[in-house]
């Protein structure tokens, strides 16, 4: 990085640290930051439509739809997180290779599963051997993103069907007796306030989502528990840069982060409960109209 | 869900070209120095890095590295994630249950005991050892008299003695050496070196005759020249074990 760092070991001690903490190892670790943040903001809104899609399909009035939601929370909420996400991406990896074995290669006449092995011909492989080794980090990426999802999509289904069935029962009736469809009710009445009662659970969820981003790690993630780990330990001269066992310091950097991140959260949330409370025939848009907001 | 999509769509068009078996993945773990370690410059290194690079070039295949946590290291080779295994992996009955090996290109080597200056050497048989989990090294202390601590990564072992959660580590010497001699005396060995497993070797999938094959001929080629006793000088220095 720079100029100076040629010979570590002979250097005093600020530039020593200037080197240090702009090795490629911490510059991977400086990255790995975006890497959950990342997937935070793109596992939130995926979490939020398929929980979306969930809290529908278990207010629907066909039978089959609401079993399939009723199942699909259940069974999410009822199995320990990391057992998920340590199913969903081995899973989905599987099944997509299997899939893309019987697509491209019918012709292939040896068992998938030989004794121990799991082995699709090299054409189905997902990602194939030859793929450069980015395509490999965004598929793994994507799966866990997607085990994310799935979790985070059961339980917000759970927190929006209760904002949805929250929203008084009379606001209903009155845009029904102004002769809306229940569609129409349902996008004009019940969806711009069911969000100040799913809120509380909703904020919850986030900060939870923010907390499990460190087993990402348990899914083959170069995160960042991952690299405090890795750059804390001890270092022998074998390495440019030996010190002693630094765990301490790194972990209190991640420690910090994640303090830092559910802070700023908490602090967008409280904003967005006020927004969403205004005219509302809740404690706090009562609140709110008497101090004349 | 969106990168995924993105990346299936780019695998559906992009990828469809000639299917080359010539790449081949190899997995490793980057925590056991001097073996494998991720060096400052976020590359996998070491004794490990530098043989398998020289086997790849020498069968004219096109070799990828690829970082894994030692305790799925097994799971996911079988799972077809990578090809082989090169991680100071000693080659046991256990393990050849799951995967086959190729022939040795490490000799059985002696671990070691390593604890705090001063330590009784009698813990090793009724005080409190740490191996790595999963290791050669965890299955012979789980057989003698002492209480065995396992953690998934060789750094926590040493740490845990530093700190005196365990009474001694055991691991490979030529792992343990390097530690002991940088310690400034805070530790030292511990007892006699014990001979552990049949030597390392690199761990294939069962079914992967081809390349097991491949890699067992390069291995012997690298015996005879007198190449792989070169670099095993380079890495581990003069006391470890050679080939004839």
């Amino acid at each position: 990085m720079f100029a100076f760092c040629a010979d570590p070991s002979a250097l005093p001690q600020w530039q020593w640290f200037a080197c240090y903490l702009t090795s490629g190892t911490h510059l991977a670790f400086y990255w790995s930051f975006v890497v959950v943040i990342v997937l935070i903001l793109l596992a939130a809104p995926a979490s939020l439509l398929l929980g979306f899609g969930g809290a529908l399909a278990q207010r629907s009035r066909y039978a089959p739809l609401r079993w399939f939601g009723a199942g699909y929370t259940s069974m999410v909420r009822g199995v320990p997180d990391i057992v998920f996400f340590l199913f969903v991406p081995i899973a989905v990896d599987q099944s997509l290779e299997f899939l893309m074995h019987q697509i491209r290669c019918p012709d292939w006449d040896l068992p998938i599963r030989r004794g121990n092995d799991f082995l699709v011909c090299p054409a189905a492989k997902v990602p194939l051997s030859t793929s450069p080794s980015w395509v490999h980090d965004f598929y793994a990426f994507g799966l866990a993103l997607l085990a994310f999802a799935l979790v985070f999509g059961a339980f917000a289904a759970n927190t929006l069907r209760g904002a949805m069935e929250a929203v008084p029962k009379a606001q209903i009736e009155t845009a029904e007796a102004y002769g809306m469809t229940r569609g129409q009710a349902f996008r004009r009445v019940l969806l711009p306030q069911m969000w100040v009662y799913a809120l509380p659970g909703l904020s919850n969820l986030w900060m939870i989502l923010i907390k499990a981003t460190p087993l990402l790690f348990l899914l083959g993630i170069q995160d960042i528990v991952f690299w405090a780990r890795e750059l804390g330990g001890a270092k022998t001269s074998l390495y440019t840069y030996p010190h002693p066992d630094w765990r301490v310091w790194y972990f209190l950097v991640v420690l910090i982060f994640y303090l830092l991140l559910t802070w700023v959260s908490q602090f967008g949330f409280e904003r967005l409960m006020g927004r969403l409370s205004v005219g509302q025939a809740t404690a706090g848009g009562e609140r709110m109209r008497k101090a004349g907001l | 869900m969106k990168k995924l999509a993105l990346t299936l769509a780019a695998l559906a068009f992009g990828a469809t070209s000639a299917i080359a078996q010539d790449v081949v993945r190899m997995g490793s773990e980057g925590a056991y120095p001097p073996y494998n370690f991720i060096n400052d410059n976020n590359e996998l290194d070491g004794f490990e890095r530098e043989l398998g690079d020289m086997l790849c070039e020498r069968a004219e295949l096109n070799c990828e590295w690829v970082i894994n946590d030692w305790d799925t290291i097994i799971p996911n080779l079988v799972a077809g994630n990578y090809d082989t295994i090169m991680a100071g992996m000693s080659i046991t009955e256990a393990r050849q249950e799951v995967i086959a090996f190729t022939q040795n290109y490490l000799q059985p080597e002696p671990s070691q005991y390593v604890g705090l200056a001063g330590t009784d050497p009698s813990v090793i048989e009724s005080g409190i050892v740490t191996t790595q989990s999963n290791t050669i090294q965890a299955a012979h202390v789980a057989e003698t008299e002492a209480t065995l601590v396992e953690f998934p990564t060789p750094d926590e072992t040493i740490a845990a003695v530093r700190s005196g959660e365990a009474d001694a580590v055991l691991a490979d010497g030529a792992f343990l050496q390097a530690i002991v001699d940088e310690s400034g005396g805070e530790l030292e060995i511990l007892g006699d070196p014990l001979l552990l497993g049949d030597g390392i070797g690199m761990g294939v999938r069962q079914s992967d005759d081809e390349l097991r094959e491949t890699f067992n001929s390069i291995i012997s080629e690298m015996k005879e020249d007198g190449s792989l006793n070169e670099l095993i000088v380079k890495w581990f220095g003069e006391e470890m074990p050679l080939f004839d």
